[in-house]
């Protein structure tokens, strides 16, 4: 690899400003470009490796467009069927009650078809962190309508926009689940801009270093873009999501050391 | 003991690491007993109500993607639930212990015993080309016993097994020999017996990944490859049968679980009316004991497959009897028991005098 670099002596930790994480499997990501899987990715595999924890961690991953995630994250993992993540995590973090365990999931898989898996749970307070993917749509078949799909909003199922009359309302997942006695701590979080990077890092870390205190799930929601399924350019979804998602799904923390913010 | 709280005890002493469960009669004792037992105070089996069967399932995916030793239980319409979840582990080659208490049905059914779940069981229940190796207990002893047999097998061949009783022996209460508890393993042979299980990447070994998706046809096609020959491996090392009364015997009842107890009065009955007739017993379900049977039938008159359902074993009997010998079906269903009479008078009317 040294050889690509046209002045491999520059190349000393001093001069060290951004290194890709080693627990990144070097290979193409699936995800389209512009999509916030990658970084939301990325941060997971950061926040282990820099708490030295591989050896102790096991993730779960979901049905949808990560479903591969644990051919591009290299640390042990099981694949779940459709939904039922929380319920492997259950049993890992209760056999292994010393390892980190987490949890890989989008809208569909989460807030639909694995409901009351997710709410289960967190009402028990497992004591794992699960990381929730939103952005609104079924990207890996197709583009179609998902819970948390926004009224008025197109899709592949509600060509004409979501009527919330005909097609129901958007589950505000994350509200719900914030005020069950066995959910600690609560935020959501954006991968859009380098700030929201960071801060989403935080909150990975944290919900990763709150499972040491075995008080309930750390729950954190990444709301992010489907360029591709909601048909915009990576530039203009991001756009769309700060205008029209970021309202819906208003960012910061929703619970914090159990307590509700606000 | 019942027969449920004998497979509940069975587990704890077999060394299980947890129990993933979700309430439904005729087996909810298992769960009763084990929650009273508190085996997490003592052997450190984990012990959950789940919220759903579908959930038990996956947490029982979990746990044995994890290396760990694990077991659900259940009746026949929250089996029916852990469908997707049995092919997922299928796939995965995971090994796990789950029970089928099995009820009447289709449907709600009834609560009342039942073998109409052999289908389900033997050929595979869910989707996709699969098996599970299956044990069918005849009595309260082997409730018991088939646990650590069913976990051992599990374990060998790394895939989930079950064990394939019904309402009756479920809640029957017979005495019981039980075997010295074995200690749970501790996690560094977890980690020696499952080393491809997700218990966390040592610097040694490159990530273990659990899953049954392969999107590369080829790849996918391999997987299918390794599972049939693991599943004629099975069928070549783990046949189990028992045979009554065979050796001079003109007829035989084909009978497992349940109504093989209930053949074991009918050929005392039948005896007494000077007809010979003796009990062959699959024990294993799949693999089916299709060789044992074939030679059995060269040396007969008839066969009378005695099941609780609308016949479903008697397919594999007639697929593996190879002479032109009667083979007839006497069943009961939707929750009744027969009695040893209606099963002699049976194999008069169909096989004797048919």
């Amino acid at each position: 690899m040294e050889e690509k670099f046209a002045h491999p002596e520059l190349r000393t930790p001093e001069n060290l400003v951004y290194q890709r994480t080693n627990l990144l499997v070097d290979r193409p990501l699936s995800y389209c470009p512009g999509c916030g899987h990658g970084v939301a990715h990325r941060i997971i595999m950061e926040v282990i490796e820099e708490k030295d924890i591989l050896s102790k961690t096991i993730g779960v991953s979901p049905v949808g467009c990560s479903v591969l995630a644990y051919d591009f994250m290299d640390v042990d993992m099981l694949g779940a069927a459709h939904g039922r993540a929380p319920a492997l995590a259950t049993a890992i973090k209760r056999l292994w009650p010393n390892r980190y365990v987490f949890t890989y999931q989008g809208d569909g898989d989460l807030a639909a078809i694995g409901t009351a898996e997710t709410i289960h749970a967190c009402n028990r307070g497992e004591n794992f962190t699960i990381i929730f993917i939103n952005n609104g749509i079924y990207g890996m078949t197709g583009g179609q309508m998902a819970p948390t799909t926004l009224p008025g909003m197109r899709s592949s199922t509600s060509p004409y926009g979501r009527d919330t009359e005909i097609m129901g309302h958007p589950l505000q997942i994350t509200e719900l689940i914030a005020r069950l006695p066995g959910t600690y701590y609560v935020t959501r979080q954006s991968v859009h801009t380098p700030a929201a990077v960071r801060k989403t890092k935080k909150a990975i870390r944290k919900a990763f270093d709150l499972q040491d205190e075995k008080k309930g799930i750390s729950f954190i929601e990444i709301v992010s873009n489907c360029n591709s399924g909601w048909k915009l350019t990576p530039v203009q979804a991001n756009k769309w999501m700060e205008e029209n998602m970021f309202p819906a799904y208003p960012m910061g923390d929703i619970k914090v050391d159990g307590q509700l913010v606000k | 003991m019942k027969g449920n709280e004998a497979i509940a005890e069975a587990a704890i002493r077999a060394g299980c690491d947890g129990y993933f469960g979700y309430p439904i009669t005729p087996q909810s004792e298992v769960m009763e007993y084990l929650m009273a037992e508190k085996p997490y105070e003592t052997t450190g089996m984990m012990v959950l109500q789940a919220e759903s069967e579908v959930a038990s399932i996956n947490m029982l995916y979990g746990g044995a993607g994890s290396g760990k030793m694990v077991m659900t239980s259940s009746s026949s319409p929250g089996i029916s639930l852990m469908q997707e979840g049995i092919s997922y582990m299928a796939g995965a080659q995971l090994p796990a212990l789950i029970v089928n208490i099995v009820r009447g049905g289709p449907g709600l059914g009834t609560i009342q015993p039942s073998q109409s779940d052999y289908f389900q069981a033997v050929k595979g229940g869910g989707h996709g080309d699969y098996h599970m190796i299956v044990y069918a207990p005849s009595s309260v002893q082997e409730m018991a016993d088939f646990v650590k047999v069913a976990f051992d097998a599990a374990f060998k061949y790394r895939t989930p097994v079950m064990i394939l009783s019904d309402g009756a022996i479920g809640q029957m209460m017979e005495k019981v020999y039980l075997a010295d508890p074995i200690p749970r393993l501790t996690e560094e042979k977890v980690i020696a017996r499952c080393p491809w299980a997700a218990t966390g990447k040592p610097a040694t070994r490159s990530h273990n990944i659990i899953t049954s998706l392969d999107l590369d046809p080829a790849g996918q096609e391999k997987l299918n490859l390794i599972l049939q020959e693991k599943y004629r491996e099975i069928e070549e090392n783990e046949i189990r049968y028992e045979m009554i009364d065979c050796d001079d015997a003109d007829y035989i009842f084909v009978a497992f679980g349940i109504s093989a107890r209930i053949c074991q009065k009918a050929i005392h009955l039948a005896r007494e009316k000077g007809i010979k007739v003796g009990l062959f017993r699959p024990i294993t379900l799949f693999p089916f004991p299709k060789h044992q049977i074939r030679e059995l039938g060269n040396k007969i008159k008839g066969f009378l497959v005695v099941e609780m359902n609308a016949g479903q074993m008697i397919e594999d009997v007639q697929l593996s009897v190879g002479c032109n010998i009667p083979i007839k079906h006497f069943g009961r269903f939707g929750g009744i028991i027969p009695t040893p009479d209606e099963v002699v008078n049976a194999l008069e009317t169909k096989i004797i005098g048919g």
